[in-house]
C-alpha cells in the first residue's frame, strides 16, 4: 500500500507526424493516475479548437478527457470532470482525467489567475457541448429519429419519450469527432444539472491520506542521479573555484559545474545532501541590494520611473464641495514568498535529441519553449509532465528546479532528480514584489466619495515574456529570456465605488529588488489592502458606518448582496468607529472590506472580528466572516475550500510575513526566520457561498485573498484607533503605530 | 556498511548505511515508504513526522542509529484503505488535504495526540498540531476532522 514507483520505464518516444503527436511509453508498477497518463498513447491532435483534443470516447464507454489546466490542490480533478460529465450527458465515474502534459493536452494556458474553472473548465464545457450534439445526430440517423426528440443520459442517446437507446462507446467508441469547438453548441439547461453544483468528493483525497499519492518528489526513474545545486553565497556572486576533493570521502559523489550552475550529484539523495554540505566553493563578493530598512523610499525615489495613467474616469479638475474633508496615505506591502511546505523538486531525462520533464509547474505548456531554448532542442522534441508538488501558490521554485534537473541531466547523460533545501526555496523562489500604494482623495459632508487618486509604485512586466527568466540557464549561460513577470499587479488599484472623479496612475519601476514573480492573487491583496483601508479612512472622516458607506457608493446589486451578506453573517450593528480606549489591555474590533476581482470576476464581502493585545501588540484574528459570489458553482466544497484557504494564508501574509534580506543575500530562509500562521493563530470562519447557477462560472482561488488585509486594518483601526499600513503587522510594528513612533 | 535492524509498521526491516547519522527520512523514503515528506530537514515543519514508540518524532532529525529496534510507525502503517485509521477517515470524510504535502505529517501527529488523549479539546488538537505546518489553509478542516475521529462532534 506503499507508494511503489518501481522501474517505470518510459520509452519517450514523441514523433511529431502531421500535426498529431503519437506518444508511446511502458509503464509498470505505476499508481493508477500516472499509468493512465501513460496508457494514452493515441495519436492525439492538440489544437485546442478541435473537439478530439479535450476528449476521447473509448470503446469501453468510458470517456478521457485532456485538460490543460492542472490540479494543484484545487481540486480540478472533480471539478472539471463535473462539467465534462454533466455536458456530455454520462456518469462522473465514466471519466478519466489526464492534466498538464505537453505530449497529451492541449495547451490552455497557465493554471493561473484563477482561471482554471472560468477559461479552462468552459473550454472543455464546449467540447463536451459540441460532443453531445455530435452524438446526438450520429444517433439520431441509427435510431431513424428527429436529434431534438433525443437526449443524452447515462452514456448513452435515447428517446425523450423512453425506449431503447445507443451508447455512446457504439456511436463512436475508440474514433475521433474530428470536429471543432463549436462556441454555439447548446448547453444544458442550469436547472436539469444533476452532476454540477454538487460537492462531489475529490479523487485524490484518499491518495493522499493514506499516503500513496505520488508526488514529483517521489517519482523515481531507473538509472537516476540525486542532485542538490549549491547556490552563490549571494545573489550576483560568480564561482571562482570549487574543491573537488572536498566531497572525496562521499562515496558516489561528484561535482558538475556548468559555468556558475555548481551542483553535486551522487546515486542516493543522503550522499547528495552530505556532498552538499561538505562541498567547498569560493564565490565572488557581491553586495547589490538595496538597504532593507529603506526599500520603501528607495522605490520612490528611482530614478528610472516611467509614469502611466491606468484609469482616468470622471472629472479630475472638479472643484471639491465646501466642507469636503481630503484623506491622504501611504501603504506598503512587502516582499513575500510562496514559501511551499515542500521545497520544490523535479525529474529530468535529456538525451541528444529530445527531453523529459517532470515536473510541478503550473505551466507545462507555457515551458515548453523556454527549456527548449535552453536545451537547443526543437519545442516538440521537448516534453514536460506534471506531477503534483507541494502547494505553489503562483510560480515557486518548481520552474527553476526543473530547469536545474534538465541542465544537469544534460551534463550527466544520466536521469536527474533535483530537490531544493528549505533554504533553497525561502531563498531563491522568485518573490512577490514590494508594493507601495498612495492615496489621496475627498469626501462630501454628505458621505459621497468625491475624488480618488491611486499611485502605485510597482514593477514593470517585461512584454512578451514567456516566463520568468529561471536561474539555472542564467547561471549556466545558456540561452533565456531576460526580464520580470510579476503577474497583472496593477490590476484593482481603483474603487468599485461612485465618485466625481478617480484615477490610477502607475510608477513603473525598471527593476525589482529580487527576481519577481506571481505570487497568489498578484499584487490584488496590496492593492485591495490600500483601496479599502481608504475607504474606511474616508467614511472614518465623517464619522459614517462603514458598511452603509460602501452601499451608498454602489449599484451593481451582487456587490451589494455581499456585503449585505457579509454584514448579517458578523451581526453587524450601524455604527462609525468606536472611540477607542488607550488603556493596556485587550480591546476589541470589526472591520469589513469589499473586492470585486479585477472588477469583472468574484465579489467577496470579507469581515474581520479581532482582538489587540495593546501591551504586547498582538493581533489575534477571532473571527472570520465572508461572502462569496463566484458566479456558478461547480463544486461547492471545492469553492469552500479555495475561500478557506485564501483567507487563512492571507492572514498569514498580512500579519507575519516580510523576506528579510542583507545587501548580499536573503536572509530568512528558514520558518523561524519568515514564520508562517499556525494552528495557534487560526480564527473561526464563516463562509456565504452565492450559487448563481445561470451565470459564467468564475475563479475562486485568489478572489478572496485580495479582501483580508484590508478588513484586518479596519477592525485593528475600529479596536485601537490607530492605523496600519505597513505589511506585516507584526507585534512589535504594532506596538510602534500604537504609540505614536511610526 | 553498519547494518541497522528496524522495526516499520509492524515487519522487521535490516536496512545498511555507511552513515550512522543517516535520517530516518531518507531510510524511509528509500524504502520506497513515501508518504513521509521532506519540509525542512530542521524539524520546524513537521511533514515528515513518524511515531517512534508512539510518540510523533520528526524523521528528518533522528537517525538511523537512535531507531534501532524501536517501533516505528508511518502513515503507511497507520492505516489502509481496507482498515483505515479512524483519523484516515475523518479526514478524507472532509475531504481536508488540498495540495496534501503536510497532511502525512499532520495524521501522525493527530494520531500521537489521540493516542494519550482519546477526548482532546480544540485547544487540545491546536497545541499538539501547532508544529505542523500548512501553507494551503486546510487548518479548520483539520479541527474539525481530528474532532470527529475522537467521536466527538463531526
Amino acid at each position: 500500500m506503499n507508494a511503489p514507483v518501481k522501474n517505470p520505464r518510459f520509452s519517450r518516444r514523441a514523433i511529431l507526424k502531421g500535426g498529431a503527436i503519437t506518444v508511446g511509453f511502458a509503464v509498470a508498477g505505476l499508481p493508477t493516475r500516472v499509468r493512465a497518463q501513460g496508457a494514452a498513447s493515441a495519436a492525439r491532435t492538440l489544437d485546442p479548437k478541435e473537439v478530439d483534443s479535450f476528449l476521447a470516447v473509448n470503446g469501453d464507454g468510458t470517456v478521457t478527457l485532456y485538460c490543460g489546466k492542472v490540479d494543484l490542490g484545487q481540486g480540478l480533478r472533480i471539478s472539471i470532470p463535473q462539467i465534462a460529465a454533466e455536458e456530455l450527458g454520462i456518469g462522473i465515474d465514466k471519466i478519466k482525467f489526464i492534466e498538464g502534459d505537453t505530449a497529451l493536452t492541449p495547451d490552455q494556458g497557465r493554471t493561473s489567475g484563477s482561471t482554471g474553472i472560468q477559461r479552462g473548465g468552459m473550454q472543455i464545457r464546449h467540447a463536451a457541448a459540441t460532443a453531445r450534439k455530435a452524438l446526438i445526430d450520429l444517433a439520431a440517423q441509427r435510431l431513424n429519429a428527429k436529434p431534438e426528440d433525443l437526449i443524452a443520459s447515462g452514456g448513452e442517446v435515447k428517446p425523450k419519450t423512453g425506449g431503447a437507446g445507443v451508447s455512446f462507446a457504439n456511436l463512436i467508441g475508440g474514433r475521433q469527432f474530428d470536429l471543432k469547438l463549436d462556441a454555439k453548441a447548446p448547453l444544458k439547461d442550469p436547472a436539469t444539472y444533476t452532476i454540477v453544483g454538487k460537492a462531489l468528493a475529490r479523487p485524490d483525497v484518499p491518495e493522499k491520506c493514506f499516503g500513496t499519492h505520488v508526488y514529483v518528489h517521489d517519482f523515481a526513474v531507473p538509472d537516476m542521479l540525486h542532485a542538490r545545486v549549491i547556490r552563490p553565497a549571494a545573489v550576483g556572486a560568480k564561482l571562482i573555484s570549487v574543491d573537488e576533493s572536498s566531497i572525496r570521502e562521499i562515496p558516489g559523489a561528484k561535482v558538475v559545474r556548468v559555468k556558475d550552475l555548481l551542483a553535486v550529484v551522487a546515486n542516493d539523495e543522503w550522499s547528495a545532501i552530505r556532498a552538499s554540505r561538505a562541498l567547498r566553493a569560493q564565490w565572488s563578493e557581491w553586495a547589490g541590494l538595496p538597504v532593507q530598512a529603506n526599500l520603501a523610499a528607495t522605490l520612490r525615489a528611482d530614478p528610472d520611473i516611467v509614469d502611466e495613467t491606468l484609469v482616468n474616469k470622471g472629472n479630475p479638475a472638479a472643484q471639491r464641495p465646501d466642507g469636503a474633508k481630503v484623506v491622504t496615505a501611504t501603504y506598503y506591502w512587502p516582499m513575500q514568498s510562496h514559501a511551499s511546505i515542500g521545497p520544490s523538486c523535479a525529474v529530468a531525462d535529456v538525451r541528444a535529441d529530445s527531453a523529459t520533464v517532470w515536473t510541478a509547474s503550473q505551466g507545462t505548456h507555457g515551458n515548453q519553449s523556454t527549456f527548449a531554448r535552453f536545451l537547443g532542442l526543437p519545442k516538440d522534441k521537448v516534453r514536460l509532465i506534471y506531477l503534483e508538488g507541494s502547494g505553489c501558490y503562483g510560480m515557486n521554485g518548481h520552474e527553476d528546479a526543473a530547469a536545474d534537473a534538465a541542465i544537469l541531466s544534460r551534463a550527466t547523460g544520466r536521469p536527474v532528480r533535483v530537490q531544493w533545501t528549505r533554504e533553497d526555496e525561502l531563498g531563491w523562489d522568485p518573490k512577490g514584489p514590494p508594493q507601495l500604494i498612495g492615496i489621496s482623495g475627498s469626501v462630501t459632508p454628505d458621505g459621497r466619495i468625491f475624488d480618488w487618486r491611486t499611485e502605485l509604485w510597482i514593477p514593470k512586466t517585461t512584454r512578451g515574456m514567456p516566463n520568468i527568466p529561471l536561474l539555472a540557464p542564467e547561471a549556466a549561460g545558456l540561452d533565456h529570456v531576460p526580464g520580470l513577470n510579476p503577474g497583472l499587479i496593477s490590476q484593482n488599484g481603483d474603487p468599485s465605488y461612485a465618485a466625481e472623479s478617480i484615477q490610477v496612475v502607475a510608477h513603473w519601476l525598471k527593476d525589482a529588488p529580487l527576481r519577481p514573480a506571481p505570487i497568489r492573487s498578484p499584487g490584488k491583496p496590496a492593492n485591495c489592502f490600500a483601496v479599502e483601508s481608504f475607504v474606511d479612512e474616508l467614511a472614518a472622516a465623517i464619522g459614517a458606518d462603514p458598511v452603509e458607506f460602501r452601499l451608498r457608493g454602489l449599484k451593481d446589486p451582487r456587490a451589494i448582496e455581499v456585503i449585505k451578506r457579509t454584514a448579517a453573517l458578523m451581526n453587524w450593528q450601524s455604527r462609525p468607529y468606536q472611540v477607542a480606549s488607550t488603556a493596556n489591555g485587550v480591546v476589541r474590533g470589526r472591520g469589513i472590506s469589499f473586492v470585486h476581482y479585477k472588477h469583472s470576476e468574484t465579489y467577496v464581502g470579507m469581515g474581520m472580528e479581532v482582538a489587540v493585545d495593546r501591551a504586547s501588540g498582538h493581533i489575534s484574528v477571532e473571527r472570520v466572516a465572508c461572502a462569496h459570489d463566484c458566479g456558478q458553482i461547480i463544486n461547492p466544497d471545492g469553492v469552500r475550500g479555495q475561500v478557506e484557504g485564501s483567507i487563512l494564508q492571507t492572514i498569514s501574509r498580512v500579519l507575519m510575513e516580510e523576506v528579510r534580506f542583507d545587501r548580499s543575500r536573503v536572509t530568512s530562509v528558514d520558518w523561524s526566520s519568515y514564520p508562517i500562521l499556525r494552528f495557534s493563530g487560526v480564527p473561526r470562519i464563516d463562509i456565504d457561498l452565492i450559487d448563481r447557477p445561470t451565470q459564467p462560472p468564475l475563479g475562486a482561488g485568489e478572489a478572496a485573498c485580495a479582501a483580508v488585509g484590508a478588513a484586518l486594518a479596519n477592525a485593528v483601526h475600529d479596536a485601537t484607533g490607530v492605523r496600519l499600513r505597513t505589511v506585516p503587522f507584526t507585534p512589535d510594528r504594532v506596538k510602534s503605530v500604537l504609540s505614536g513612533k511610526a | 556498511m553498519a547494518r541497522y535492524d528496524l522495526h516499520i509498521n509492524g515487519k522487521e526491516q535490516a536496512v545498511e548505511s555507511s552513515d550512522a547519522g543517516k535520517p530516518l527520512l531518507y531510510v524511509l523514503r528509500e524504502l520506497k515508504l513515501t508518504a513521509t515528506k521532506f519540509g525542512c530537514g530542521l524539524g520546524q515543519c513537521g511533514a515528515c513526522t513518524v511515531l517512534i514508540d508512539g510518540a510523533a518524532v520528526r524523521s528528518c532529525r533522528t537517525s538511523v542509529e537512535n531507531v534501532k529496534g524501536k517501533p516505528i510507525v508511518t502513515l503507511e502503517g497507520l492505516g489502509t484503505p481496507d482498515n483505515p485509521h479512524p483519523l484516515q477517515t475523518a479526514f478524507i470524510k472532509e475531504q481536508v488535504p488540498q495540495c496534501g504535502y503536510c497532511t502525512s505529517g499532520m495524521i501522525m501527529s493527530a494520531a500521537a495526540l489521540l493516542s494519550t488523549n482519546n477526548k482532546p479539546s480544540e485547544t487540545d488538537i491546536r497545541s499538539a498540531l501547532d508544529g505542523n505546518l500548512c501553507r494551503c489553509g486546510i487548518h479548520t478542516r483539520v479541527l474539525r476532522a481530528v474532532m470527529a475521529a475522537s467521536g466527538q462532534g463531526g
